[in-house]
């Protein structure tokens, strides 16, 4: 048993059901963020699957991945902006390492 | 060389060989609990029940379900091991239709068609008639499978018939998943043999369109949109040209119902259909404009009624008996395959619909 249940993902518009107007304008702002604008909507695609990642959604995740296949995009597209995700979560640790330099300077520099 | 995907289900005895165990998963399990309504019950809120046809404008020939091909998803269960072809006697009778029919769209379609060994005559015989937009559904392979085919480019020329070509995506990998190994590369020089006589060049009236139905259990994405990105990538990696894409969704039945439901994929598809469920497409779906002919002569409402053996609910079931105005009569018949062609933007054998 999980706290994860993939069914879920179907019942996400329902949370309209207990909020109406703050459901609505939610579903709304997401429709209109993903079309297509300054960016394609196969560029938003891939962003949207990338974030995924760093959020670590689970249904965020098989919703994006099937989006890419709807899109054509290819496995090795979706792993790559994997990869940017994974670069900027992993970069965002380290970046931090220049703290503990600072400190360890300060200290006992 | 192209190797042969898998094996036909007629061939493996599998069970979805038959067309009654496809109609009884399409009605048990989620749309007999309730879970998902029905397409009867889907329409009936949009006052479209029951289904009627309009005016006809499409003529859909199965040749037959020969192939030389044995793709992943293929709704004919197709392949080489496939007997049923038409016969002469059936295609001449048919030519007395073509010749009246008011129909402005011939569409001959398989099985590869080209591997009835009357397709040749078949196609100068129709072509004679003078019909608007002759179409041949051509997998592109056939072309380069025997040196028998290697004309086929400047044949549908002479007889300025419109190709319709599967093309499931612009690389390699996606595509020889779903058809087969070497399938992609024989389709890329078959391709440009056809650009080559003059077929999907911008000005050119050779029509050349390509068909892309996705490679798994997913719907495909809005159909403008991918056109921009075959046209794109094929012209620039191999210099390809052509003119439309048709975006068609799988429909669940043969050998993709057999996909959806050995991948464990059954319900999640069947929700998402009917979630994209889109009652502009109804009006517009195509078996209200179109005859679907088998191998033997009989009558369907579309392509995949042929496959379910659900022949047209007519007095006229037969080409030999064919009656335009009897025929509008008819109701449609219907099943959960339906919503296939309903979701999103809609999809029919010309692409979307909506």
């Amino acid at each position: 048993m999980s706290y994860y249940d993939p069914k879920d993902l179907r019942k996400f518009g329902d949370i309209t059901e207990w909020s109406e107007e703050l459901g609505t304008k939610f579903f709304d702002y997401y429709g209109k963020v993903f079309e297509e604008g300054a960016l394609s909507a196969r560029e938003k695609s891939l962003i949207a699957l990338a974030v995924a990642h760093t959020e670590q959604c689970p249904y965020c995740i098989d919703a994006y991945t099937k989006d890419g296949l709807q899109r054509g995009i290819t496995k090795e597209e979706m792993m790559e902006a994997v990869h940017v995700g994974a670069a900027i979560r992993s970069g965002a640790s380290l970046v931090h390492g220049v703290m503990m330099m600072n400190k360890v300077n300060k200290l006992d520099g | 060389m192209t190797k042969l995907k898998q094996q036909s289900l007629h061939k493996r005895q599998s069970e979805l060989a038959q067309s009654n165990k496809q109609l009884e998963w399409l009605s048990n399990g989620i749309f007999q609990n309730g879970a998902l309504p029905t397409f009867a019950q889907k329409i009936k809120e949009t006052s479209q029940f029951p289904l009627r046809p309009k005016k006809l404008e499409i003529l859909q020939i199965n040749v037959g379900y020969m192939c030389n091909q044995v793709c992943e998803h293929c709704h004919v269960d197709a392949g080489p091991d496939r007997k049923e072809i038409m016969t002469m006697e059936t295609m001449k009778q048919c030519l007395e239709v073509i010749k009246n029919t008011e129909a402005h769209t011939l569409d001959l379609t398989g099985g590869a068609p080209e591997m009835n060994p009357n397709f040749r005559w078949f196609v100068e015989e129709a072509s004679k008639a003078g019909i608007q937009d002759f179409i041949v559904r051509s997998n592109l392979t056939i072309i380069r499978a025997n040196k028998k085919y290697h004309d086929l480019p400047e044949f549908f020329k002479k007889h300025n018939v419109h190709v319709v070509s599967s093309m499931p995506h612009w690389t390699r990998g996606k595509t020889d998943k779903q058809r087969g190994d070497g399938v992609f590369d024989a389709s890329i020089k078959a391709l440009q043999e056809l650009n080559a006589v003059g077929y999907g060049l911008e000005e050119s009236e050779l029509r050349l369109d390509l068909v892309y139905n996705p490679s798994g259990a997913f719907l495909p994405a809005d159909q403008a949109s991918m056109e921009k990105d075959f046209k794109k990538a094929l012209k620039e990696d191999f210099g390809i040209q052509f003119h439309n894409l048709f975006a068609i969704t799988n429909l669940p039945i043969s050998r993709f119902l057999d996909y959806l439901i050995a991948s464990e994929n059954y319900e999640d598809y069947m929700y998402a259909l009917v979630e994209a469920y889109n009652p502009a497409a109804v009006a517009n779906v195509m078996c209200t404009n179109t005859i679907s002919v088998s191998w033997d002569g009989y009558l369907y409402d579309c392509d995949f009624n042929q496959m379910l053996d659900l022949k047209v609910a007519s007095k006229v079931k037969h080409i030999s008996e064919y009656n335009e105005d009897l025929l509008n009569e008819r109701n449609i018949i219907i099943s959960q395959h339906c919503y296939g062609c309903t979701a999103g933007a809609g999809s029919s054998c010309q692409g979307s619909v909506a």
